[in-house]
């Protein structure tokens, strides 16, 4: 799909270019050419989270933390020859095994007959919730949300843990530690 | 060895893969660590799209019940990958505040300027 | 007449509705596209824009602090509470089907609890992660 080219072509701008601030602002174009494509898939409610959450909160924090630190990334000192090479070994290794894998849209690949069509079934009766995603998401793997709340928490207590107060120490010249 | 039925059928997975490398290459090769964290989340966003791509069913809508739709697309692909929207949001937040506090205790966010003020 | 004079007035107007929206998503989750995470994090983009414009210092008299400190374990809280009183009433942990007189009703009722605890966890880290960015002088 024309969608997909496009996300991959911005890849290739972030990966080349070397302000952050522009980098910044081409992951939030990233992200909502996902949540495009996610919408295309027939995902709503992943399209919804991934433009909210990957074009907005995840802008956002990359700014405050540019802020805090400096916006330009220096010029790279290594030849780039072993991680391309290890990058294109790990590209030809994936695309080799994915022709083993189903393919795309039909309906009767192995992913579609075990547990989903009995949630699809029994998701109004059960639930009364004609919403299948937030009735599996709440209800039927509540265990799993329960976790990705405690996730939730834990980072932003951490963040809580870093970066709350102001700085105590003085910007300066870098300081040596002083080894006895 | 690849006929034209194979491009349609693993376009998807293709494109995958390449968002995948190029996050991998960014985290392996650059030396700034923002850049680091974008190329790790680019690295999961692939992965997202591998999974919704494999969730969706040609001819299907999305999984709202309503009445007079027969096919659905199947919502398990989507709920995991609900979950790992936010909870990859909340790593990228915790690495940010360490780059912050990383930034103040060294003067620098570039890796090898760390690595030399280190062994200092 | 200052420059950001458009800015200032249009942010004005739109703070509620943008609440407005962010609980729109959260009760239409059951039957739209929504849900406790999307609902969360648009209301955090409510206070953050608030920040933006008006400034850290009058975003914080609007939402303080302590009170979005205090909402990230609330919402954890509620979820897990919402399992032991469950528990409490003889089912399984997070056993939804007890806590009414019908299944059905005691599942929906069930959704909407822990909904609601996943949005004021997700809402008061972001807000709370917004400020600690922030704020942190330079």
């Amino acid at each position: 799909m024309v969608l997909l080219t496009l996300m991959a072509i911005i890849t290739i701008g972030v990966v080349r270019v070397r302000s952050l601030f522009a980098v910044v602002i081409l992951g939030g174009i990233y992200s909502f050419l996902m949540a495009s494509v996610m919408i295309v898939l027939d995902a709503v409610d992943v399209a919804m989270t991934e433009a909210s959450v990957g074009a907005g909160i995840s802008t956002v924090l990359m700014l405050g933390a540019l802020y805090l630190t400096k916006t330009e990334e220096a010029a790279p000192t290594h030849t780039p020859f072993v991680p391309l090479f290890v990058a294109a070994g790990t590209a030809a290794a994936l695309i080799y095994a994915t022709v083993d894998l189903p393919s795309f849209g039909l309906a009767d690949n192995p992913i579609h007959t075990h547990v989903a069509p009995r949630y699809l079934d029994y998701s109004v009766e059960e639930t009364g919730v004609p919403n299948v995603v937030t009735s599996v998401l709440a209800s039927y793997r509540g265990f799993d949300t329960l976790g990705e709340a405690t996730v939730i928490f834990t980072a932003g207590i951490g963040v809580l843990l870093l970066l709350k107060g102001r700085r105590r120490i003085k910007p300066g010249p870098k300081r040596r530690r002083i080894r006895r | 060895m690849f006929v034209f039925t194979d491009i349609i059928a693993h376009y998807n997975q293709w494109v995958t893969v390449f968002l995948m490398v190029a996050g991998l290459y960014i985290v392996v090769a650059r030396g700034n660590m923002v850049k680091k964290l974008v190329g790790l989340s680019l690295f999961q966003t692939s992965v997202y799209l591998l999974y919704i791509s494999a969730g969706k069913i040609l001819g299907g809508t999305p999984p709202i019940i309503e009445a007079g739709r027969e096919v659905y697309s199947n919502p398990l692909p989507h709920v995991l990958i609900l979950t790992a929207i936010v909870v990859g949001v909340a790593t990228l937040a915790l690495g940010l505040a360490l780059v912050v506090r990383i930034n103040e205790a060294f003067g620098t966010i570039e890796e090898d300027e760390i690595f030399a003020e280190d062994a200092e | 007449m200052r420059l950001d004079v458009i800015f200032r007035v249009a942010v004005k107007i739109m703070v509620p509705f943008i609440l407005m929206f962010a609980l729109y998503v959260q009760f239409h989750g059951d039957f739209g596209p929504g849900g406790g995470f999307q609902a969360g994090v648009i209301a955090a983009a409510m206070v953050i824009l608030y920040a933006i414009i008006f400034g850290l210092e009058t975003a914080k008299r609007l939402v303080p602090p302590r009170l979005v400190e205090m909402m990230i374990p609330l919402g954890v809280l509620i979820y897990a509470g919402v399992g032991v009183a469950c528990m409490l009433m003889g089912g399984n942990y997070l056993d939804y089907s007890v806590l009414a007189h019908d299944p059905a009703h005691g599942q929906e009722y069930g959704i909407l609890l822990v909904e609601t605890g996943v949005l004021i966890t997700v809402a008061g880290t972001m807000t709370a992660i917004f400020y600690a960015l922030a704020g942190r002088g330079r």
